[in-house]
């Protein structure tokens, strides 16, 4: 049995009438790729939202590393070591590719405030290295010094996630990589995936494509309606006639 | 969009110093070459290259920074009546006293972005001039505004000699403030201004400062404290608008209200996108024209028109004199006015996006980048 990484407790979440997260429970273990899955509106998003900082739940705990992440500001919660691939690309569209990884280094090597004035970018040779080669292995380099604006959706994801892998998070979460993306995006995205999980980061994936959830997942959890209804390996999943009734209907399998 | 080396910018921060330090000269056929005047490209220079570290870096649009210029101007004239007429002192106070205040103020208004931080320091600025009109009157002189008298202490100075007859005039250790000795003085505080300004915006403080106006909420999420961050940049730039208000009342000492109202403010947030948001020499140019326009343009009369266009048939020049009038003189807000919106409309990115423009045009060699690459490749 592996470590706890991550411990949501309990946590509920309302928004008005309605109930998006309702008794919350959730492991997740060190190292592990863990896949949520779930229909539309169980709940996945505002999990991550409560993860990060970005939501407060209104009851419940969520334990980081032995730390409570609840009340902390989402800037504290990634410096603890969480990082996200948002499901729209959250990226830094003026500045170029290089500089959007670069920023990322930065606040994992000098922390969430550091007055840097007269130094000058061109000389921080140590960290445009370690961008260029987390760059290259997600297969933008070359364009390194375009804007990261004018990539295509599918290139804003990868960056997206070459900014959190050049932080070396403890844990990533992705939510849903590959959505909208082509057949042959999607599958270099799972082989990218893969690369990755050999590193042993622990992963907390959500995705609707059940081929990439059953390529990359060790454990699964599946939510409906705001709470775990199933979890287990991938093969536990597959078989539970629970989640078949509730959410994959059997048509994918 | 690479980030310019430490060489490359030497020689960008050589070139503009040349062209700063001969003024003078080039400036002379263009009948723009009185000390008067120089100083105040020079004053203003520095007061847009600040605000641009606040405005270009971050998108923070302050319309309050008037506030810290009649800040610096104040303290420099205090420092003129109680220690010494030396710049000195006085410079170093209102940079400091104007840093203070903008620490103070930026923490309140920061709380906000947007056009709600806009309206704070808008209301910021407009609360110190209206106080500086009444209830700090003792320290402002109110409406007549602060100035230097005879029988003020200035310890220091009296420290080496007897006051003389009249009032002293402000000097640099011998370097008197009036003239050209004057304008130098100042151009030297430019150039130095200006590069502090180049090393910001290519540190990699400056790219987190691009990096918060091009998307805050992945700052946040990538571990980093904003609010420092903007609170940097808005106390610089005060410090930035501090001191060219310590110049201003150096250059000419006297402190009034008027210098902290709405439409000082405005003028440098016309200044900054006139010349180019974000750009290093933006701000520099968008002074230029308008205190050209202010100062020259509206020195012209229709006697000076006619004389424009003497070689034309005399029924034609007297059209043309008559089209043109309303454009200068008074009214040359009409003819800024024009300019200002035709460059909005056309070159959002200000002048220097028109001169990437050029540039592109006459290097064939590269592809046709897309619009949006044109407008923001003027910000490196």
């Amino acid at each position: 049995m592996n470590n706890t990484i991550l411990e949501i407790d309990n946590v509920q979440k309302s928004f008005g009438g309605l109930k998006a997260l309702h008794d919350l429970n959730l492991k997740i273990e060190e190292g592990k790729v863990h896949a949520i899955i779930g229909p539309n509106g169980a709940g996945k998003s505002t999990m991550l939202n409560v993860c990060i900082g970005q939501l407060a739940p209104d009851s419940g705990t969520v334990t980081f590393n032995g730390e409570n992440m609840i009340g902390k500001a989402p800037h504290e919660i990634n410096q603890a070591g969480i990082s996200r691939v948002f499901q729209t690309p959250e990226i830094f569209p003026d500045l170029s590719l290089l500089q959007n990884v670069m920023i990322t280094a930065f606040a994992t090597r000098e922390g969430a405030f550091k007055m840097n004035l007269f130094r000058s970018l061109s000389n921080e040779t140590e960290i445009e290295d370690e961008a260029c080669q987390i760059l290259t292995e997600i297969g933008l380099m070359g364009k390194q010094h375009s804007h990261a604006g004018s990539l295509s959706r599918g290139d804003k994801r990868r960056l997206e996630l070459a900014m959190c892998l050049v932080q070396h998070p403890k844990l990533l979460l992705l939510d849903e990589p590959t959505a909208g993306m082509a057949r042959h995006d999607t599958n270099k995205t799972i082989d990218l995936l893969m690369k990755i999980k050999e590193g042993g980061m622990t992963k907390i994936i959500i995705e609707h494509d059940m081929h990439v959830v059953f390529s990359v997942a060790d454990h699964i959890s599946v939510l409906a309606q705001g709470t775990i209804i199933a979890s287990g390996t991938p093969d536990e999943i597959k078989g539970s006639p629970k989640v078949q009734e509730a959410y994959l209907g059997g048509a994918h399998l | 969009m690479k980030t310019p080396t430490i060489k490359q910018d030497m020689v960008v921060m050589l070139i503009f110093s040349a062209v700063i330090l001969t003024m003078p000269v080039w400036l002379e056929p263009l009948g723009a070459s009185y000390p008067d005047l120089l100083q105040k490209f020079a004053i203003f220079g520095i007061f847009a290259v600040g605000y641009n570290i606040l405005f270009g870096l971050t998108g923070y649009l302050s319309f309050g920074h008037a506030a810290f210029l009649g800040i610096g101007s104040y303290t420099a004239v205090w420092s003129f009546k109680l220690l010494t007429m030396n710049i000195l002192p006085a410079l170093v106070f209102s940079v400091l006293l104007s840093g203070l205040f903008a620490l103070l103020i930026g923490f309140i208004t920061l709380r906000r972005s947007g056009i709600y931080f806009s309206i704070l320091t808008l209301a910021f600025a407009q609360m110190s001039y209206n106080l500086a009109y009444s209830v700090l009157t003792p320290i402002t002189n109110g409406e007549t505004g602060l100035q230097l008298a005879r029988d003020d202490a200035r310890i220091l100075d009296r420290l080496f000699s007897e006051a003389g007859e009249g009032l002293p005039s402000t000097d640099f250790f011998g370097f008197s403030m009036s003239g050209y000795s004057g304008f130098y003085i100042c151009a030297v505080l430019l150039i130095i201004a200006f590069f502090i300004s180049q090393r910001i915006f290519h540190s990699p403080f400056g790219t987190k400062l691009r990096a918060i106006k091009s998307n805050q909420t992945r700052m946040k999420y990538t571990g980093y404290n904003t609010k420092p961050y903007l609170l940097t940049a808005f106390v610089i730039s005060g410090m930035y608008a501090g001191l060219a208000g310590g110049l201003m009342a150096a250059t000419d000492p006297l402190a009034g209200a008027e210098r902290m109202q709405w439409t000082a403010s405005g003028e440098v947030v016309l200044m900054t996108i006139l010349g180019g948001v974000g750009t290093l020499i933006g701000p520099m140019l968008g002074v230029g024209i308008i205190k050209y326009f202010e100062n020259i343009f509206s020195a012209l009369n229709e006697q000076a028109l006619h004389q424009a266009y003497a070689f034309m048939p005399d029924w034609l020049a007297t059209v043309m004199v008559t089209l043109t009038s309303p454009f200068v003189g008074e009214g040359w807000h009409l003819t800024l006015g024009a300019l200002f919106v035709l460059i909005v409309i056309f070159l959002p990115g200000g002048i220097m996006e028109g001169m990437n423009l050029i540039k592109k045009r006459f290097s064939k060699k590269e592809a046709e980048p897309s619009p949006t690459e044109k407008a923001t490749e003027t910000g490196q």
